[in-house]
């Protein structure tokens, strides 16, 4: 039986804030920018704590981009805040010039990812985001799946030395990962160990695909679920064993089919393994106002699709 | 430094920058001519600065930031010249494997350079990063900015001007190449400006004018410069300039501004400049 510890619920960008808050505790060169969002990025203790260290760039994510990357002459770490859309879209040249190319030492650190920002629509809903970060030599991608990865994760990159992308979101889901779990950047987790079908998640289609996999038991098929939480370097060998195991996956993810975690997956599966592979993402569409949940379901990356993609793939073995 | 002996410094890099520019058929010597005289002030007389070993960091040491990446021959001249590494190095320009990329980068490691430039508009907030961490080192040294005017069209200029008045980035001195001329003409006539002094005054800057080839002069404004700074405003220089300046048949226009002069132009150049620290 697949079952999990549930610690609560939360919103993954709550595991950002605590992250940041125990980073300036513990780490005196960390420092952070925000871009009018303090409260969205759940940045409040940081800024109540270490004022000094906090640095507010107001509406100008450009500004802000380039100053972060300025910031890591002389040493420090610096922790960038702002929806995912203006994390990445708006600012994709001071990023790709003074980050990247630059291989500076900045952190950006994206909430609000995806369409499970909800009401606000499409203006706000970036799917495109992974691709983006992930085609910039030098820089890492990473999108953790619940509260407490997302703490682990943003406590991990400050040790990192180069560019980092650090994907979450606004909705309140469950807390699956343990507390104590180690992040390690580019090694991805097995959750369920199974035999007929690999699942490569990220993010929020990581629970969804727990979902789906307890779904999968009752009717019979065994499900290896991976949550591949860092895009970028991708963990192949975890991802290799298990498809020489279940010969077929299914990537889930709550962005674009174009450039995310599936297509990813498949450059390894081209090239190096050949099998089956389904994607659950949004195909090559904006999204739209509406809940979360909502959008998920009408957008298919919800837990049934999951389900449906896996025993389809499993059929083309 | 002697006046005279910058002088003799700006005449060997101008002609650095067109013998550069001239080996390869490609790169930007118009606005390297125009800024030689600043770059020459700013690191042999200005600046505090270690080259051996060049760090990084930067720690205790004034930084330079070239926003507009383009006229990164009379930079690499300037560097050289002044031991960041050899001027035979110069010879490499824009060459496959050559630290000397065509716009300033740090990937291949060139000691001088901390941050990539060439896309326009972001060396400003680079440098305001840059000083708010001096800041919060306890550094009390300067970060000097160098931008084109054409430049200042960017949108991300105004963005990091708010900000740095707003957050009293005081050990800042952005300098503006006001030669007029940008690619598709002048820049009167492309998008006018204005006036560029006035723009940053109302932004809440410390605003100083010069004249960009008299060495005196740059050397005073920048010493003024020095001495107002730390009182809790940015300071900008709107620095007149003649893009092209040295070479007469590159001055008065911006045909020369990414264009570069084939061996009989060349030799004319060379005729009008001193040879004065010997050629790489």
């Amino acid at each position: 039986m697949i079952e999990f510890e549930i610690f609560g619920n939360k919103d993954t960008r709550s595991g950002f804030g605590e992250g940041l808050h125990e980073l300036g505790k513990n780490n005196s060169e960390v420092v952070a920018l925000c871009a009018d969002l303090i409260g969205s990025l759940k940045m409040d203790a940081f800024v109540k704590d270490f004022p000094e260290r906090f640095f507010q760039a107001g509406i100008s994510e450009a500004n802000m981009i380039g100053m972060a990357a300025g910031m890591t002459i002389g040493g420090k770490i610096p922790f960038t805040g702002t929806f995912a859309a203006f994390s990445t879209g708006r600012v994709y040249d001071q990023i790709r010039q003074s980050v990247a190319y630059s291989n500076k030492n900045v952190k950006i650190c994206a909430s609000h990812a995806g369409l499970t920002l909800g009401e606000d629509g499409a203006t706000h809903q970036i799917l495109e985001d992974i691709g983006m970060m992930k085609m910039l030599p030098n820089m890492t991608v990473i999108v953790p799946c619940d509260f407490n990865q997302t703490k682990q994760a943003t406590l991990a990159i400050a040790e990192h030395e180069g560019p980092v992308y650090l994907r979450f979101g606004r909705p309140v889901m469950p807390i699956f990962i343990k507390p104590d779990a180690e992040f390690k950047i580019g090694k991805a987790d097995i959750l369920i160990e199974g035999t007929d079908v690999t699942i490569v998640a990220c993010g929020h289609l990581v629970w969804k695909s727990i979902e789906a996999a307890k779904v999968l038991e009752a009717q019979g098929v065994s499900v290896e679920l991976i949550n591949m939480h860092t895009i970028k370097p991708l963990d192949k060998e975890t991802l290799l064993k298990s498809l020489a195991k279940t010969k077929c996956v299914v990537t889930a993810e709550e962005h674009m089919r174009a450039g995310g975690l599936g297509d990813s997956v498949a450059q390894v599966i081209t090239t190096e393994f050949l099998v089956p592979q389904e994607f659950v993402a949004v195909n090559d569409s904006f999204g739209e106002s509406g809940t979360p949940m909502e959008l998920m379901t009408k957008y298919h990356i919800d837990s049934q699709d999951v389900v449906d993609a896996c025993l389809k793939v499993i059929s083309r073995k | 430094m002697e006046t005279k002996d910058l002088q003799n410094i700006a005449s060997q890099v101008r002609r650095d920058i067109v013998r550069m520019v001239a080996q390869v058929s490609s790169g930007h010597p118009g606005g390297s001519l125009g800024c030689a005289d600043f770059l020459t002030v700013l690191y042999f007389d200005c600046m505090k600065h270690n080259h051996k070993p060049f760090s990084m960091d930067g720690k205790g040491e004034d930084l330079f930031f070239l926003s507009n990446g383009h006229i990164s021959p009379v930079w690499y001249s300037v560097l050289s010249r002044a031991g960041y590494f050899p001027v035979a190095d110069l010879g490499t320009f824009r060459r496959l494997g050559s630290k000397l990329q065509g716009h300033p980068s740090t990937d291949k490691k060139l000691p001088g350079i901390r941050i990539a430039s060439g896309s326009l508009g972001q060396g400003l907030s680079n440098a305001i990063g840059a000083a708010e961490t001096k800041k919060l080192n306890s550094d009390d040294s300067f970060v000097y900015t160098l931008h084109g005017d054409g430049e200042l069209q960017e949108g991300q200029i105004w963005e990091a001007a708010i900000y740095a008045a707003a957050k009293k980035v005081d050990k800042l001195i952005a300098t503006i190449d006001y030669n007029g001329r940008q690619i598709d003409g002048d820049v009167e006539d492309v998008m006018s400006l204005g006036n560029i002094g006035a723009k940053f005054a109302a932004f809440g800057w410390i605003v100083y004018e010069m004249d960009g080839h008299n060495i005196d002069e740059i050397k005073e404004t920048l010493a003024k410069a020095k001495a107002g700074a730390g009182k809790g405003k940015p300071s900008v220089i709107v620095m007149k300039t003649e893009m092209g300046k040295g070479v007469d048949f590159m001055e008065g226009t911006h045909k020369w501004h990414g264009s570069a002069p084939n061996p009989e132009q060349l030799a004319s150049a060379l005729s009008q400049l001193e040879e004065t620290l010997g050629d790489y």
